[in-house]
């Protein structure tokens, strides 16, 4: 009986004042972002896949390339012109999908899932949430593709060794060749994240990445050939594979001229993702 | 406090929300209260800032929700469309909120165990039962210890103990001074908890005021109402009242 005054909080106290520590940061986004993506299971299964794919992929091909050069057949033409650094980043195309469906993923889950709400009341002023997610998976794909490519290359040297293709990692530009191909890979997957909060949804952020990455390119036959040539260098494909050639096709951009137009592309995505996203009611 | 003024939703030629003016004050539970498609929600979402108001507007402590710079300390949201990601756990999506404001990993397991999710936290949120699903967004509102709580149907799927348990601790919440705002299409479950009510229907306001006048004015103290129906009720109250003080029916 003698405790029973302090059973029952004052009626209509004053609620404790907010504590100043806690309040909504850049850093703290990126650092909620990072969390988020690496809780869930898909993250693991698909960058595993990316890199799984650049590594088997170009280990594949160079173990092919080996086995037609030893029995002296004739060379599939696809085959003639390869170097060992051509062969071993055979993968790249299908790394680009892993990573960028699931830089896709990363936003139009939020929206097929209903995670958007709850990310939009902690974070009502948006943006940082796009800007985190492309920042947090932009580097992630990088570092998956930057690591896969050199891993790939590392392998196929191995398996090239003593043939007429044998290269090494120490040979003019083929680091920062392979660096490049990282750099693709990551920007594909910021271009995934915008294309992802773009559309809102899942099934439309990977038709618009393959779309752009992989049909587009094959439709410009369809062109004159005098647009053709102009244009082709700066598709996104395009541009992206010219920052990792060692030896640009004719007409093909420098690295640096692709890198540039591919950093364009994706800022492109981003403006229109992140007018979306400002815009437009969750 | 939440201060709505002549707040509008407009979905194309659709009018959701349609002049609303309001004000929920601290201290006490204020239920939102109207039938299907009345616009509750809908005015949930324009308080935090997820849906833009077509026109007027709506504060939370005097600032629109997004100008707070710790927003899930001054409302958290329990809203009613899933707001979860399946895949991740309880306690990963609690902890994913939490990072966006600083908030410690002792306040995280603190809501999971005020909302009694210990035995579920670290499973897949996607294999929760309605009432576990329910219990995670009332954790997540709880997550900020913010000084409004704002639930759309918070006893949807709650068993009859966690029913009680929701009671108890919007009425606790009220008592402590925080401002407490409850929808709902059930008078009945209002009238148990709420001191105050805002009913609504089609977008507008049909009555503000508190439940021991609505129950007073339907009739005396010996009434219980209870409506599925509130606008239909309401309707038929009015009627009532511009009938007995011997005026003339202005309506006919
Ligand atoms: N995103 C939207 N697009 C178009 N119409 C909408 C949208 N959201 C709500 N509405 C319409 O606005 C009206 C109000 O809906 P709201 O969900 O706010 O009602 P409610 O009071 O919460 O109803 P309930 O009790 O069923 O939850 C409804 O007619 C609904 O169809
Ligand atoms: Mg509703």
């Amino acid at each position: 009986m003698s405790t029973a005054t302090e059973s029952r909080p004052t009626p209509a106290a004053p609620a404790r004042p907010a504590d100043p520590a806690r309040r909504v940061t850049g850093r703290r986004v990126l650092r909620s972002e990072w969390a988020k993506l690496w809780s869930l299971r898909s993250t693991w299964i698909t960058l595993a896949l990316g890199l799984l794919f650049l590594l088997a992929f170009g280990t594949i091909a160079a173990l092919r390339y080996k086995s037609m050069s030893a029995s002296g057949q004739q060379m599939d033409p696809d085959f003639a012109d390869a170097t060992a650094y051509t062969l071993a980043l055979f993968g790249v195309p299908f790394a680009l999908i892993a990573l960028g469906v699931l830089g896709v993923l990363t936003t139009s889950g939020e929206y097929s899932t209903g995670m958007i709400r709850s990310t939009l009341a902690a974070v009502p002023r948006r943006l940082p949430v796009l800007w985190s997610k492309a920042a947090v998976y932009g580097v992630i794909a990088f570092l998956v593709g930057a690591v896969g490519a050199v891993g790939v290359f590392l392998i196929s040297s191995g398996v090239l060794s003593g043939t007429a293709k044998a290269m090494s990692i120490s040979d003019d530009e083929v680091v920062r060749g392979l660096l490049g191909a990282g750099l693709y890979l990551g920007l594909v997957g910021v271009i995934g994240v915008a294309l992802g909060a773009l559309l809102r949804s899942t099934a439309g952020g990977i038709s618009a990445l393959v779309g752009a990455f992989l049909l587009v390119p094959g439709l410009m036959s369809l062109l004159p050939r005098s647009w053709r040539t102009d244009i082709t260098p700066y598709l996104p494909s395009n541009a992206g594979e010219s920052i990792f050639a060692l030896q640009p096709p004719t007409g093909a951009l420098s690295a640096g001229a692709g890198l540039l137009v591919l950093l364009g592309w994706t800022v492109l995505a981003l403006g229109g993702a992140g007018y979306r996203l400002k815009r437009s009611d969750a | 406090m939440i201060e709505a003024r002549q707040l509008t939703k407009r979905y194309g030629d659709k009018t959701a929300v349609d002049g609303v003016d309001f004000t929920v004050r601290p201290g006490a539970v204020t239920g939102f209260l109207g039938p299907n498609g009345a616009g509750k929600s809908t005015t949930m979402r324009m308080i935090i800032g997820l849906d833009a108001p077509t026109a007027g507007s709506v504060t939370v402590s005097g600032r629109r929700y997004a100008q707070h710079s710790a927003p899930l300390q001054e409302v958290g949201a329990l809203l009613e469309a899933r707001s979860i990601h399946p895949g991740r756990s309880a306690f990963d999506h609690l902890m994913a909120l939490a990072y966006t404001h600083g908030i410690s990993r002792g306040r995280v397991d603190e809501v999971i165990e005020l909302t009694g999710l210990q035995s579920v936290a670290r499973k897949r949120a996607g294999a929760f039962s309605l009432g576990m699903g329910q219990r995670l967004g009332i954790a997540a509102a709880l997550l900020g210890d913010p000084q409004t709580v704002m639930l759309d149907e918070p006893v949807n799927g709650l068993d009859p103990e966690g029913v009680l348990w929701i009671r108890q601790l919007l009425t606790d919440l009220a008592a402590a001074g925080r401002t407490v705002f409850v929808s709902s299409h059930l008078m009945s479950e209002m009238a148990l908890v709420a001191d105050h009510l805002i009913i609504v229907g089609r977008g507008r306001v049909l009555a503000d005021t508190t439940v021991q006048e609505l129950v007073r004015s339907a009739g005396g103290d010996t009434v219980v109402v209870a409506s599925a129906d509130p606008a239909e009720l309401r309707r038929a109250l009015a009627v009532r009242a511009s009938r007995s003080p011997a005026g003339p029916d202005p309506s006919s």
